[in-house]
C-alpha cells in the first residue's frame, strides 16, 4: 500500500522519534523463523497448508504428487520455488520432467508469469528447480473469469514424466513459497467470500426438501444484498488510497497557487520590471 | 471479521473460525468435521510373510529383519488415538511345498484394529518368519474388512517383497473394487525390492486406490516412510468425501448442499448434480478427475453449469497430457442482479434457483483396460454471498494527478496574483 508522499515523512519522523515502540514487535518477531513443514498432502482435500515465508521440507518417492494449499489476500503477488532433490543417478534410468501446478480455490488452473513450471532433469541431473510467479490477486472479478481473487491456492508438485522404471525413488523436494503486498485491483471493490473451498463431507436433499437448514447459519438472500449505507461505506471507505493521493493532491494546489500568488506580490526581477 | 480470519490462517482455521461463530461448541470444532461422532483414524499395515522375505538385500539384513524393525519403530512412534492393525499373508503354509488351494488363503490378522498394547504388538510382530505364499488381493480384501465401514479414510499400508502368487483375483481390480464401495478406502504401496512386476503391481494398486508406491532398499527408508505414512493418515483422515451418485439428467439429478462429494463416473459419461441458489447467492463448484487406471495420454474434463431449461450458464475445463493424478476444474456463477427486480420480493423457498451441474470427460483407454467402476470423482460445492460489481472511482491518484492539481494551483495563483496588481495599478493611477 502506498501512501502519500506528504504523509510520509511525518510517519518517519514519528517512527525515527520513538524506536523503541516501532522496533520491538519486528524485533521480536526477527529471531523466530517460522517452523519448515514436514508434510504433504497427496490431494487437494489433504493439502498441507502453509503459511507464505514457511519453509518447506519433504521426503517423498519419484511419482508422487504432493500437495500444500496457501492464502493469498487481494493485491498479493506470490513466488513459489520448489527445489527437487533427485535420486542417486545409479538408480535412474532416463531424464525425468517434474512440473508445479498451482490451483486456485476452485481448482482451476493458474497461470505463471515467470517460470520455469516445469524442467527436465536429465539421467544425470542431481537437482532440479522451479519456479512460478502467480498473477497479482485481484480484489474481485466477474463470476464468469478466471482471474486469481484472494483465498486458498494450491501448489501440487508431481513428475509429469519419467521413466516407469524410476518409480517410487526416493527424492526431497524444498519448496519455499512468497508473498509480496501491492495494490488491489479494481480498488473499492470486495469479494464477499474468498474461495476457500468447503472441506467438509457434504449432504444431500430430498428433491422436494424446503430450503435447506444448513443456509440459516449462512448469510441470507436477504441480508447479503448490500445496504446503501453499507454502499456508501464502500464507496469512502477510510483510509483508502486515493483519499490520500487526492487530498495531497488538494494541499500542494493549495501551496502552489499560495507560492504562485506571493511570487506576484513580492516582486522579484524575472516576474516584473525592476523599479 | 470472518473474512480476515480466513486469510489470516488459511482453509483450517477458517473452518475452525466459521463453526465457533456459527455457535458450534468448541469441542465439535476441534474435530473438523461435519458434527458426526468422531472416529478415530484406522490404518492397517498389510504384511507380506512369504518366503522370499528371506533375501538378505535390505542394507545386508533379510526383508523380513527390516520389516519387523519398521513395523516396532512405527508402533512405538504411534500418534495416541490412531487405531493400527496388522494383518499378515503367507505365514502359515510354506512356499513351495503345501498345496495352492490353502496356501493362497492364507492371511490372517496378527493384530485387530483398535487401541494398540505395544507390548504385545512387539511380541507378535517379534514371531513372523518368511514362509508361504502371497495372495495379495485376498489380504487386502480381508483388510477392508478388518478396517469397517464408516464416514472417514481409512488406509491401508500393502508391505511386500513379491507379486500375486495367487491371482486371480489380480490385486489391482480387487483394489479398484475396494476403492468404489463406500466407504473411502486408500491404499499405500511399498515394494521391498526394484522387481519390475512387483513395481507395476504395486503402482497399479496405488493408483487405482490413491495411494502412494516406494520403493525400499534401505532400512532407513522403510521405516521413515512406514511413520510418514501412518501420521499422514491421523491427520487426513477427516477430509472424507460423502458419496453421490449423479443422475443421468437434470431432472433426476440428486440434490447437493454445500459440501465435499464422490463420486465415479465412466469414459464419456455425463454426471447430473443440481443445487439451488437463491438471489444473491454464489454458486461455486469444483471438480477433479483422478486417473486412476492406465488411459491414452490426452483427456480433458468439463464442468457446466445448465439452468433448468437447459440454457449453459458458465463453464469450468481443463485438459492435458501425460501423467497426473487428477485433471481439475472450477466454476463461478451467480445470477446478474437486475436493478428493477432489486425491490424486496422476499419470501425464502419459493424463489430459489434450481441449478444443474453436468460433470463430462474426454478420457479414453487402451481397449485391454477396464472400464467399470468408473473413474473416482470429486465435487466440492459452495454457496456464498454474490459479491456486486464495485463503482468507478470517485477520487483520483497518482503522481500525474499531483503534478496537474500542483500545476493548477501554481497557475491560479500567478494569474490571481498578477490580476491584483494590475487592479492595484490602475487604481493607483486614477
Amino acid at each position: 500500500m502506498r501512501a502519500a508522499p506528504l504523509l510520509i515523512l511525518p510517519t518517519a519522523m514519528l517512527a525515527a522519534a520513538v524506536p523503541p515502540l516501532s522496533a520491538g514487535p519486528a524485533a521480536a518477531d526477527e529471531p523466530s523463523p517460522p517452523p519448515t513443514v514436514g508434510t504433504a498432502g497427496t490431494s487437494f482435500l489433504t493439502a498441507t497448508t502453509v503459511e507464505p515465508g514457511q519453509p518447506v521440507r519433504v521426503s517423498a518417492s519419484t511419482g508422487d504428487h504432493l500437495y500444500w494449499s496457501f492464502a493469498l489476500a487481494a493485491g498479493q503477488t506470490s513466488q513459489v520455488s520448489v527445489t527437487v532433490a533427485l535420486p542417486p543417478t545409479g538408480d535412474r534410468h532416463g531424464a525425468a520432467t517434474y512440473t508445479a501446478d498451482v490451483f486456485d480455490g476452485l481448482r482451476r488452473r493458474q497461470a505463471c508469469t515467470a517460470g520455469p513450471q516445469n524442467a527436465t532433469a536429465a539421467a544425470d541431473a542431481a537437482r532440479v528447480d522451479l519456479r512460478c510467479t502467480l498473477r497479482r490477486v485481484r480484489a474481485w472479478a466477474e463470476p464468469w473469469s478466471d482471474d486469481p481473487l484472494p483465498g486458498t491456492y494450491y501448489l501440487r508438485l508431481s513428475a509429469s514424466a519419467l521413466p516407469e522404471q524410476d518409480l517410487g525413488l526416493p527424492i526431497r523436494a524444498d519448496v519455499q513459497i512468497t508473498a509480496k503486498d501491492g495494490d488491489a485491483q479494481p480498488t473499492g471493490a470486495k469479494l464477499k467470500a474468498p474461495l476457500s473451498p468447503s472441506v467438509n463431507p457434504g449432504a444431500t436433499l430430498a428433491p422436494d426438501a424446503a430450503a435447506p437448514a444448513a443456509q440459516s447459519g449462512s448469510p441470507s438472500a436477504a441480508s447479503s444484498a448490500p445496504k446503501p449505507a453499507e454502499l456508501v461505506k464502500g464507496r469512502f471507505s477510510w483510509p483508502s488510497g486515493r483519499w490520500w493521493w487526492t487530498i495531497g493532491g488538494g494541499v500542494l494546489a493549495a501551496a502552489a497557487a499560495v507560492a504562485g500568488y506571493s511570487l506576484t506580490r513580492r516582486p522579484h526581477r524575472w516576474f516584473s520590471a525592476p523599479r | 471479521m470472518i473474512t480476515r480470519r480466513w486469510f489470516a490462517g488459511g482453509g483450517l482455521l477458517g473452518l475452525l473460525a466459521a463453526l465457533t461463530f456459527f455457535g458450534a461448541p468448541p469441542g465439535a470444532a476441534d474435530d473438523g468435521g461435519a458434527g458426526g461422532p468422531a472416529e478415530p483414524p484406522k490404518v492397517e499395515l498389510v504384511l507380506d510373510v512369504s518366503g522370499s522375505m528371506r533375501a538378505r538385500d535390505i542394507d545386508g539384513r533379510s526383508r523380513m529383519a527390516a520389516a519387523q524393525q519398521a513395523l516396532n519403530e512405527v508402533v512405538d512412534a504411534l500418534p495416541a488415538e490412531t487405531q493400527l492393525g496388522i494383518r499378515v499373508l503367507g505365514s502359515q503354509y510354506r512356499f513351495p511345498g503345501s498345496p495352492k488351494a490353502v496356501g493362497c488363503r492364507d492371511t490372517r490378522q496378527l493384530f485387530p484394529v483398535g487401541p494398540m498394547d505395544k507390548v504385545q504388538a512387539k511380541a507378535a510382530i517379534a514371531t513372523l518368519r518368511p514362509t508361504g505364499w502371497t495372495p495379495i488381493g485376498l489380504a487386502l480384501r480381508a483388510a477392508a474388512r478388518d478396517l469397517g465401514t464408516g464416514e472417514t479414510t481409512r488406509r491401508i499400508v500393502l508391505i511386500t517383497d513379491g507379486e500375486d502368487t495367487c491371482s486371480p483375483p489380480d490385486p489391482c481390480e480387487v483394489a479398484r473394487k475396494l476403492a468404489a464401495q463406500g466407504t473411502h478406502l486408500v491404499v499405500d504401496t511399498l515394494g521391498l525390492t526394484l522387481d519390475a512386476k512387483v513395481r507395476r503391481q504395486l503402482t497399479c494398486i496405488a493408483d487405482a486406490t490413491g495411494g502412494t508406491y516406494t520403493a525400499v532398499q534401505h532400512q532407513k527408508e522403510l521405516t521413515g516412510r512406514l511413520n510418514q505414512l501412518v501420521q499422514r493418515a491421523g491427520a487426513t483422515y477427516r477430509q472424507t468425501p460423502r458419496q453421490v451418485a449423479g443422475g443421468a439428467q437434470c431432472a433426476d439429478a440428486p440434490l447437493l448442499t454445500p459440501g465435499v462429494y464422490t463420486d465415479r463416473e465412466r469414459f464419456s459419461e455425463h454426471r447430473w448434480y443440481r443445487v439451488r441458489v437463491a438471489p444473491g447467492q454464489e454458486l461455486r463448484a469444483s471438480i477433479s478427475l483422478s486417473l486412476d487406471r492406465r488411459l491414452n495420454p490426452d483427456h480433458g474434463v468439463l464442468l457446466r453449469a445448465v439452468s433448468t431449461d437447459g440454457q449453459e450458464l458458465v463453464r469450468g475445463t481443463d485438459a492435458g497430457s501425460g501423467r497426473t493424478d487428477v485433471r481439475s476444474t472450477g466454476l463461478r456463477w451467480a445470477e446478474r442482479q437486475v436493478k428493477a427486480d432489486a425491490s424486496p420480493t422476499s419470501g425464502s423457498g419459493s424463489d430459489l434457483r434450481p441449478v444443474c451441474l453436468v460433470v463430462s470427460n474426454s478420457f479414453s483407454s487402451p481397449a485391454y483396460v477396464r472400464t467399470a467402476p468408473g473413474m473416482p470423482l470429486e465435487l466440492t460445492v459452495d454457496l456464498v454471498p454474490s459479491s456486486d460489481a464495485p463503482g468507478g472511482p470517485d477520487l483520483g491518484r497518482g503522481w500525474l494527478l499531483l503534478v496537474v492539481l500542483t500545476g493548477t494551483g501554481l497557475v491560479a495563483g500567478l494569474v490571481m496574483g498578477w490580476l491584483a496588481r494590475w487592479r492595484v495599478a490602475t487604481f493607483k493611477e486614477n
